[in-house]
């Protein structure tokens, strides 16, 4: 591949890939509601979408669930993944697929064993079953990442701090957790992105009362387009850069 | 005797058993009701009868079924591929940048990732419209008199499911072609292959655990994705997402929507069992 | 009494015997070398001392003290690593600290042993770096510091030397070996470099497929090697097959000649011959009154400080020669070959 080709090409894919975002943030500030152009500047779907309690009220509904379920998610994968890293017990390997078959198969064939099973022993939908549902495919992220970090430790790091007379849990406290808790953090990081954005799985076990953001944001995509839309599509954006960005400031500062 | 190292790993392994009772709980459990459901007669309501019955597989079977299976296989390998054919190279190109460059790709293309699939369908959906920039562009260089009928097709589902997937093929590429030794190719280059048939017969054998990798991520997943197809497909597009969805929340029919769950779950064995046998590796991370 | 003793220790992985049968007793003070190739079960020992591993069968005894199931917390024992083992999320001072942090040390007790351990191992200025800013001798020095700073009655060395370059690793032989007769601790110390082994021991022990071969001074063990084994793993060596005669003789292609016979061999008895190729005399006579056995001298070979001459005896035996000067023989001549009977061992 030529260079000049490739450059070319790379930069093709990556327009491709931030074209429709652009677009998104772009039109946010579209004072016209239906033109294909720009007819000017307006802030005015943003004091809109202030306005909108109906919003806020979701966003407030997602964050909840994001944070309950990342937290017990995070404890239990982690916990999992501490247990079971370097060990080979019967079943396990049956075991970890399984935990981890919420991340490997469609979304919406777990969100339809969900909506069966919690009608079938009568759970209402709502927010406990979202919270449930989230926990579920939750974990794996943080299993797998947190596991994989404990594989690629060094044992020997272990070992010499009990051979240095650290009993057990004090080994744990100041050499294990300290060197997987980057990873448990990726792991909790990335499981809070899929949470926050879910639609498939809340679509499926939410009730009236517990609508998350994307299922409002799906829902009045369904019915018309309104650039109030825009601007929180574009608000959201603005936190994920405003992360990406602060991520990567640390991670160059470090190094 | 005692053996206080034995004893201090088996006490650490109990500390797996919120995992495992949380997994029958909530993975092991609902499947199996759900493979149970499959076989069992519809209420006349929402509910389920315990009469057992091969009714709802048959009904897979019917033509208006088996067209969606078709169509919807034929989206999935079909964005697949496309995003195989657009992923490879640029896994390819992020492979061969130099180390500063390729932090800041890799930053790039994990971006999307981190943003809501459903802002960046909705992305496509102001794109595409009738009177979107693509078509207010086109008019404006003459080149179309009347716009061009973009969303709502086909063409625009499987823009949409390659548009999403494409980063789940490129980071598992990627990962394998940075893994590589590229003295290998060198050394095929030594001996007398020309690029493309140092490529041929190196890099991609060398690099098909990712690929593998990619296939299932982006297979996996274009099989299910219901809102894409509804977003940007209109009421034109039927795929097994949407169908599973429809007979479970409109039609109500549980046991068929479970039958067709099953259906594809089998699918998705056979696709994960396929690239266990390519040997190639599942996980993103 | 010895400071530790190990009784029938057996240890099995699940994958065959790893360890058959050890015991050993090292002397307070001893600086002992387990000296075996990889897989001969030499760390699985030095594991089982440190109570990382514990022995299926075999009782471990320290100071007098049966420890077979105290964890490795509660042992007098302390260990290097060979990776190290750095804690990469701690600094020097915080690495050498860790053990009498965790013995709730008062902070200027602790303050006062991490300079003096600094001090010892040369690394004054480097509290505060990071493991992975620290070259390979500087991580080695911080973990030998991190473990002496304990005062353990024992200092357990896994390979310590394995990943550093020849010069470095024939300065730390140096180095090492004065720490250990400054500290009076005793150590025991693994490695499959015999050139290591026989510079630093005052005992080595040969291991060999879970078993202890021979144990003993560098001198016994280099002169005398007890096994088969023993004899090629250490030094090069010529081992030929002879057969017991009476009269501390031996027998090789038909003529006899004198040999430390140990005893219990029989007549009759084969044995094998270890005869260390720098030991191995040849010429066109042998001198006055000396025995010596017929050769033909194959080939030349300049070998760096020595001249490796191969040789073949009248049964087609193959043996080595290293000398100093060259003798005005050229190949194919015949020769006659001799040594001195007190410098080759007698094998069963």
């Amino acid at each position: 591949m030529g260079k000049r080709f490739r450059t070319v090409y790379m930069t093709a894919i990556l327009i491709f890939l931030y074209l429709p975002i652009l677009v998104v943030v772009l039109y946010s500030f579209n004072p016209s509601k239906t033109a294909g152009v720009m007819t000017g500047f307006t802030l005015s779907w943003y004091r809109e979408l202030f306005a909108d309690g109906e919003i806020a009220r979701t966003l407030g509904n997602s964050l909840k669930v994001a944070c309950i379920s990342v937290a017990a998610a995070g404890i239990i994968g982690t916990l999992g993944a501490v247990a079971l890293a370097r060990r080979h017990l019967k079943l396990q390997g049956l075991m970890e697929g399984l935990s981890s078959l919420p991340i490997m198969i469609p979304e919406i064939v777990l969100a339809m064993a969900f909506l069966a099973a919690f009608t079938f022993v009568g759970l209402e939908l709502g927010m406990l079953t979202l919270v449930l549902a989230h926990i579920t495919f939750c974990i794996p992220y943080i299993f797998i990442i947190v596991k994989g970090r404990l594989a690629a430790l060094d044992i020997s790091l272990e070992e010499a701090a009990r051979d240095l007379g650290a009993p057990p849990l004090r080994v744990f406290r100041d050499i294990t957790f300290p060197l997987v808790f980057p990873a448990v953090l990726a792991g909790m990081l990335l499981a809070f992105a899929m949470s926050l954005d879910d639609v498939i799985i809340s679509f499926f076990v939410t009730g009236p009362g517990a609508q998350t953001l994307p299922l409002k944001i799906y829902s009045s995509l369904k019915v018309g387009v309104t650039p109030k839309i825009n601007a929180l599509c574009t608000l959201m954006l603005g936190v994920v850069f405003l992360f990406v960005g602060v991520s990567q400031w640390i991670r160059a500062k470090k190094t | 005797m005692t053996r206080p190292l034995e004893k201090t790993r088996r006490r650490r392994t109990l500390l797996c058993l919120p995992l495992y009772v949380w997994t029958v709980t909530f993975v092991l459990l609902p499947l199996v009701y759900v493979a149970g459901v499959s076989f069992c007669e519809r209420d006349a309501s929402w509910g389920v009868t315990s009469v057992l019955t091969l009714e709802n597989y048959r009904a897979l079977l019917e033509p208006t079924y088996l067209l969606v299976f078709g169509e919807s296989l034929l989206t999935a390998l079909l964005s697949t591929a496309l995003a195989l054919l657009l992923g490879y190279p640029f896994a390819y190109g992020m492979a061969r940048s130099s180390p500063r460059r390729r932090l800041m790709l890799m930053v790039l293309v994990v971006v999307p990732f981190w943003t809501s699939a459903l802002v960046r369908t909705y992305g496509w959906m102001i794109l595409l419209r009738a009177n979107g920039p693509i078509n207010a562009a086109l008019q404006a260089l003459g080149w179309i008199e009347r716009p061009l009928k973009l969303l709502y097709n086909n063409g625009a589902v499987l823009l949409g499911l390659v548009y999403t997937l494409l980063p789940f093929m490129i980071l598992p590429c990627f990962t394998a072609l940075e893994r590589m030794d590229w003295s290998t190719v060198e050394a095929a280059r030594d001996l007398g292959a020309t690029p493309w048939h140092a490529f041929y017969t190196v890099t991609l054998p060398l690099t098909r655990s990712g690929i593998m990798s990619g296939i299932t991520l982006t297979f996996v997943p274009s099989m299910g994705i219901f809102y894409i197809a509804e977003l940007l497909g209109g009421s034109k597009s039927v795929l097994l997402g949407n169908l599973i969805q429809e007979q479970l929340l409109r039609a109500r029919n549980t046991p068929f929507g479970a039958a067709l769950a099953m259906a594809l779950l089998g699918f998705t064995a056979l696709v994960l069992w396929g690239q266990r046998r390519a040997g190639g590796e599942t996980s993103l991370f | 009494m010895s400071i530790l003793r190990l009784e029938g220790i057996h240890k099995d992985f699940g994958e065959g015997d790893v360890l058959r049968g050890i015991d050993l007793d090292v002397e307070a003070g001893e600086f002992l070398t387990l000296l075996g190739p990889s897989g001969c079960g030499k760390t699985t020992t030095l594991r089982i001392v440190a109570g990382l591993e514990t022995p299926d069968r075999g009782r471990v005894w320290l100071d007098g003290r049966d420890v077979t199931a105290l964890p490795p917390e509660s042992r007098s024992v302390n260990t290097v690593f060979q990776n190290y083992a750095l804690f990469p999320h701690m600094n020097v001072a915080a690495n050498i600290a860790y053990g009498l942090r965790v013995r709730k040390t008062a902070k200027p007790e602790i303050r006062r042993r991490v300079e003096e351990m600094l001090r010892l191992v040369q690394l004054e200025g480097y509290e505060s770096r990071m493991p992975d800013s620290l070259s390979g001798g500087q991580r080695q020095r911080v973990a030998i510091a991190r473990a002496v700073v304990l005062a353990p009655h024992i200092l357990l060395l896994d390979e310590p030397l394995g990943a550093l370059d020849l010069q470095l690793r024939r300065q730390m032989q140096t180095e090492l070996k004065a720490l250990q007769e400054k500290l009076g601790i005793t150590f025991i110390y693994i490695t499959h470099d015999q050139e290591e082994a026989l510079n630093m021991s005052d005992r080595i022990a040969v291991m060999h497929d879970g078993r202890f071969e021979q144990i003993g001074s560098p001198e016994e063990i280099y002169e005398r090697p007890a096994t088969r084994f023993a004899a090629g793993f250490i030094g090069q060596t010529n081992l030929l097959a002879c057969t017991v005669e009476a009269g501390g003789l031996l027998a090789f292609c038909g003529e006899r000649f004198p040999a430390l016979v140990p005893e219990g061999m029989r007549p009759g008895d084969q044995a094998a011959l270890c005869l260390r190729m720098e030991r191995l005399c040849y010429g066109s006579r042998a001198p006055e009154g000396h025995w010596s056995l017929p050769a033909t001298l194959v080939e030349h070979r300049f070998a760096g400080g020595s001249l490796r001459t191969t040789l073949t005896a009248p049964d087609g035996q193959t043996l080595t020669a290293f000398s100093q000067t060259r003798p005005e023989l050229e190949p194919g001549a015949p020769v006659r070959i001799w040594w001195d009977e007190q410098h080759a061992a007698v094998i069963p």
